[in-house]
């Protein structure tokens, strides 16, 4: 990852046409699953290929005209059958660990130091920073709809671009809290590898701890109605203060 | 809305304290926080019924609930609050 880095400093944040692998992580959680991802694919490779293997072998010798009574005699062995049950068994406990680990460390919230708000609606979602208030004890508050495909500018993406993006701190342990006000949606954004269900009447939290500037694009995850599609997520992480300076704005505004 | 405003360079910049308020909980370790925000709003209404609006102690439920719960839910036990039908006795 350092390395990675080093070399290039052109970052993958949003999807790309026939894109299979991860976009570019940008936070620890999405780190922690290439990682997880490329460990067991490790293992899937071996797995692969023996199997492939074995399979290939045995057509080759055991063909009819070769060994034509194969079947009389190659109907049990204790030995191979204790092996080709313990050993998945045991790859799979190598699999499990890891992956527990990351599970229940991606879980834990650590101490957060600001809290937003988001919540599904038919078709957009909206947003809240309850932690900053004005005198008037209003807070941040306010929808982010997509922008549609004969407003966009050059460069924008096509159904992911939004009105008002999340604006985020960079190097800030952040608390989402996800719910939703109609039917059952689902707050995802690959780069940071979260993905929450957002349900109504129910908040579900996610830690998100962003370790570089850049905007970075989800969308709603559970099937919601007819424009399910329509209801992207774009998220910037900018410096603490330019966050500041927005927040400020805001709050004037 | 959503562009970051420029910098004004001759602005003189001031560091303040700042208090995260809605730490860690123990008691609700999972990712659904809702019993979380709806404690916290129960626990401030118990608490300045017991000891008074002026008890600072008290402030630190409602900064828990203020940033956990969204303001629909709270506007509405507010609501409730008011008409008398509140699902919990505040005062026991
Ligand atoms: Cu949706």
């Amino acid at each position: 990852m350092f390395l990675h880095n080093y070399i290039s400093k052109l970052q993958l944040d949003a999807p790309t046409p026939w894109g299979l692998f991860f976009q570019d992580s940008a936070s620890p959680q999405m780190e922690g699953i290439e990682e997880l991802h490329n460990n067991i694919m490790f293992y899937l490779a071996i797995i692969l290929f023996t199997v492939t293997w074995m399979m290939i072998s045995m057509i080759r010798n055991f063909l009819a005209n070769k060994s034509p009574i194969a079947h009389k005699y190659m109907n049990h062995g204790t030995l191979i059958e204790l092996i080709w049950t313990i050993s998945p068994a045991f790859i799979l406990i190598l699999i499990a660990f890891p992956s527990f680990k990351l599970l229940y460390l991606m879980d834990e919230v650590m101490d957060p130091s600001l809290v937003v708000y988001a919540e599904g609606h038919q078709w957009y979602w909206s947003y809240q920073y309850p932690d900053f208030t004005n005198e008037d004890d209003e807070f941040i508050e306010f929808d982010s709809y997509i922008v549609p495909e004969s407003d966009l500018e050059e460069g924008q993406f096509r159904m992911l671009e939004v009105d008002n993006r999340v604006i985020i701190p960079e190097l800030t342990h952040t608390r989402i809290v996800i719910s939703a006000a109609d039917v059952i949606h689902s707050y995802a954004c690959p780069s940071l590898g979260i993905k929450a269900d957002a349900y109504p009447g129910r908040l579900n939290q996610a830690s998100v701890y962003i370790n570089r500037p850049g905007t970075f694009f989800g969308q709603c995850s559970e099937i919601c109605g007819i424009l399910h599609s329509s209801m992207p997520i774009a998220i910037q992480s900018v410096s603490i203060k330019d966050f500041l300076l927005w927040l400020r704005e805001q709050m004037e505004g | 809305m959503g562009a970051i405003p420029e910098a004004d360079p001759d602005e003189v910049l001031e560091t303040k304290p700042f208090k995260f308020v809605t730490g860690y909980d123990a008691r609700f370790p999972q990712q659904n926080q809702t019993k979380h925000c709806w404690q916290n709003y129960v626990d401030y209404y118990k608490c300045t019924t017991a000891k008074g609006e002026d008890f600072r102690p008290c402030k630190q439920f409602y900064h828990a609930f203020r940033s956990l719960c969204p303001k629909a839910w709270t506007d509405r036990w507010d609501g409730q609050r008011e008409a008398g039908n509140f699902p919990v006795h505040l005062d026991k």
